[in-house]
């Protein structure tokens, strides 16, 4: 009988690992060293920050960040002033005191502005194609921050064979290697004040490290209540095994 | 005085109340003294685990539902606000979301416990089938949750789902149009999935407490799958199974606050992040992991309503279960044949899972057939002949005197032996 149920597990696993092999027939990116991977990961702050500068410069002009709050740069450890002084720098558009349409300097606690006013105008001036706004984008693509890593580093000149569509390049991570989107990241493309050189991985890193962070702004948080609640409950656990065993300890079953 | 109870407890409030709405009383006889068979494996916890995870599911639903917007313009916003501006909401919501996933591993491992010990036999036939309902109900619940954040997954999997009905013949599409409130899956879809996801959790209540009073009327079963002869086979419910089921519960929430702290994604297609949108669809639209080997069941056959029709047959199979399996053994373990053929079930329905989440595309179309073919044998087929050809092992003689004849120590506390029985 055992015998028959370790064959049988054997057969499951055999059949889940035959599932998994034919269905890797995809892309294949390579999984990065995060510094927020793991149970006691958290986002590397430096690279965050550099990574919100690369945003802000670069990729901003064509993606939005919707559901991100300026104030939201606290949590990868800018100073209050600095967060103010990056949000006076954008101005919103609000509605004056005569009715009129206007703008006004960002505050702390304003969301990201968005480059354009709406799909339409996204696409006109994206040869068709929408930037799509980013705010969960680590989460909303299948590899999440390895692909996207992969993504921004994944330009090239296409293979003479492949015939490329009006405005498209080449990218080799992307699926049917032809995106909208132009080479967003080259050498030395940013300025880093920390002295941090910005080759094209590095701002790749420091950017999808700052996105992740917009992604999951909870993850920090929700990672240090989880090695708490795993401590309780392992004790709990423990503690309650040990009464079960004391209360049925007399029982004959 | 006529009609009032006569209560024993010594605490006046509790004896006031209790003389006149005796639930204490009755707290005391289902849950406190309550006689249940001695040998439970842990197998038995699985039971209250699914009713700890439904009252989970209703507390953090009921606080999503205070942040959320039914509104297919501010859906899929909206819950990413309950993430990030909401107290503890990102807590709320991976909870609920995987509280979802922990609920169907539950129940379908206290499902297949039920298989495996013949939990479905005579006399609890009708409590095999309410746990059926159930199931049905947590389906509908879970398909209709999953609409609400309105991503791409939430549209396409509601669109293709709902068009299942448009194979019923003659009126189907009809019917799709009604169950939309429209002519495409739209806001009024959202908004009556809301009102529906909502309601049947409760529901969902009302048919657990039928589960559990039929269980009460019954009294469990047990791994030996045979009746209690005498009270040294049971012992009371507190302390004893309290503090094995507090181990499971202990365990279960380890496993599930380390899902939810450490993965909460996991569980989740990265596409539903990507807000719904009606003019592009998914290269793979792939249900929730739960429905998977219903979904594969479904696309087994070329026929739109030959697949609906199978679908459904094999939620029916198990409705009928208690007739269909003709033998009177009840647990596996005295049925050398049938101890076999679960696993090879459960091979066929984990296959079924692997299935669904593939295109339906060479290798995967032959394995989907197959094992479909084989779910719908063993019920159909093999369950109503083999209980005619398989010769038991002899059963014990009572759930404290596990050897039959000749062995086994003296009983303990002098239980009385009696006669062996049939079943
Ligand atoms: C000149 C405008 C422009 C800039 C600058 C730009 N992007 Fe894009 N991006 C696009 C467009 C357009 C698309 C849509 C491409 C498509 O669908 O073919 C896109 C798509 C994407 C995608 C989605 C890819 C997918 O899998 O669907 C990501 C991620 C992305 N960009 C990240 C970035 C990052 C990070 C930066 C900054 C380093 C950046 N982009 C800078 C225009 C831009
Ligand atoms: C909301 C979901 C459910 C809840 C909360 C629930 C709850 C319970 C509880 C507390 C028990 C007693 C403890 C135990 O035996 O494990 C029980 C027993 C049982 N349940 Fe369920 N159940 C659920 C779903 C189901 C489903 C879907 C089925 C079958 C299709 C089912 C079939 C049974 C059977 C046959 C028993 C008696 C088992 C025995 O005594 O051996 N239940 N249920």
């Amino acid at each position: 009988m055992r015998i028959t149920r370790v064959l049988a597990l054997a057969a499951a696993i055999g059949a889940a690992a035959l599932g998994t092999a034919i269905a890797e027939e995809e892309i294949h990116f390579p999984a990065q060293k995060w510094s927020f991977n793991g149970p006691f990961g958290t986002f590397d702050r430096a690279s965050a920050q550099r990574g919100a500068q690369v945003y802000k410069e670069v990729c901003a002009n064509c993606h939005s960040l919707k559901m991100a709050y300026y104030r939201d740069l606290g949590g990868i450890g800018m100073e209050p002033g600095a967060i103010a002084a990056i949000a006076a720098s954008v101005s919103v558009p609000t509605i004056a005191d005569d009715g009129s349409v206007a703008e006004r300097p960002a505050l702390p606690s304003d969301h990201f502005r968005s480059p354009f006013a709406n799909e339409k105008a996204a696409r006109s001036a994206n040869g068709g194609a929408l930037p799509p706004d980013l705010s969960v984008i680590t989460k909303a693509r299948d590899g999440g921050e390895d692909y996207l890593h992969a993504l921004l580093l994944g330009y090239g000149d296409a293979p003479a064979t492949m015939k490329m569509g009006d405005g498209m390049n080449y990218n080799k991570m992307f699926p049917g290697n032809q995106i909208g989107m132009p080479r967003p990241l080259s050498d030395g493309q940013v300025d880093y004040s920390d002295g941090t050189k910005a080759t094209t991985e590095q701002m790749a890193r420091d950017v999808v490290t700052f996105l992740s962070y917009i992604a999951n702004p909870e993850m920090e948080a929700r990672k240090r209540l989880g090695v708490k609640m795993v401590l309780f409950l392992v004790l709990m656990t423990g503690l309650s095994y040990a009464v079960k065993r004391k209360v049925w300890a007399d029982v004959d079953h | 005085m006529a009609g009032l109870h006569k209560s024993d407890f010594a605490n006046p409030v509790i004896n006031w109340i209790d003389t006149r709405l005796p639930i204490f009383t009755m707290m005391q006889k289902e849950y406190g003294v309550f006689p249940t068979p001695k040998n439970f494996n842990y197998f038995w916890n699985f039971g209250a685990l699914a009713m700890i995870n439904l009252v989970i599911m209703i507390a953090t639903g009921i606080f999503l539902a205070m942040n959320y917007t039914p509104h297919v313009s501010m859906a899929f916003d909206s819950v990413e606000r309950i993430m990030r501006d909401v107290n503890y909401g990102w807590l709320l919501r991976y909870v609920h979301a995987n509280g979802a996933s922990m609920f169907f591993i539950v129940t379908y491992i206290h499902i297949f416990r039920g298989l495996y010990y013949g939990s479905y036999k005579a006399p609890r036939e009708l409590l095999w089938m309410i746990g059926v309902v159930i199931l049905l109900v947590m389906m509908a619940t879970a398909f209709m949750g999953y609409v609400l954040p309105w991503g791409q997954m939430s549209y396409w999997g509601a669109t293709v789902i709902t068009n299942l009905f448009s194979a019923i013949p003659v009126v189907g599409e009809h019917v799709v149009t009604w169950l939309w409130g429209g002519f495409s899956v739209d806001n009024p879809t959202l908004n009556r999935f809301f009102s529906l996801h909502f309601l049947l959790p409760f529901v969902l209540v009302g048919v657990v407490f039928l589960h559990i009073a039929a269980l009460h009327v019954t009294g469990s079963n047990n791994p030996l799958g045979i009746d209690v002869k005498s009270p040294q086979d049971t012992l009371p419910f507190h302390p004893y199974y309290t503090m094995k089921d507090s181990v499971g519960i202990c365990v279960y929430l380890l496993v599930f606050a380390a899902l939810v702290c450490f993965a909460p994604n996991l569980f989740m297609a990265a596409e539903n992040y990507i807000p719904a949108n009606p003019l592009v669809t998914p290269s793979e639209i792939v249900p929730e992991w739960y429905f998977l080997p219903f979904y594969a069941i479904l696309r087994a056959v070329p026929s739109k309503l030959g697949g609906v029709l199978l679908m459904f047959g094999a939620i029916a199979v198990l409705f009928v279960l208690p007739w269909l399996d003709t033998s009177p053994v009840r647990s596996a373990k005295f049925r050398p044949i049938y101890r076999n053929l679960f696993w090879v079930l459960l091979i066929a329905v984990v296959t079924l899972g692997f299935v669904g989440a593939h295109r339906p595309e060479g290798i995967w179309v032959v394995l989907g057939r197959v094992a479909t073919f084989y779910y719908f044998l063993h019920f159909l087929v093999i369950l109503p002949v083999l209980g005619k050809l398989e010769r038991p092992l002899p059963l014990p003689e009572s759930i404290s005197r596990p050897v039959t004849s000749g062995g086994g120590g003296p009983l303990p506390g002098g239980a009385a032996a009696k006669p062996m029985e049939k079943a």
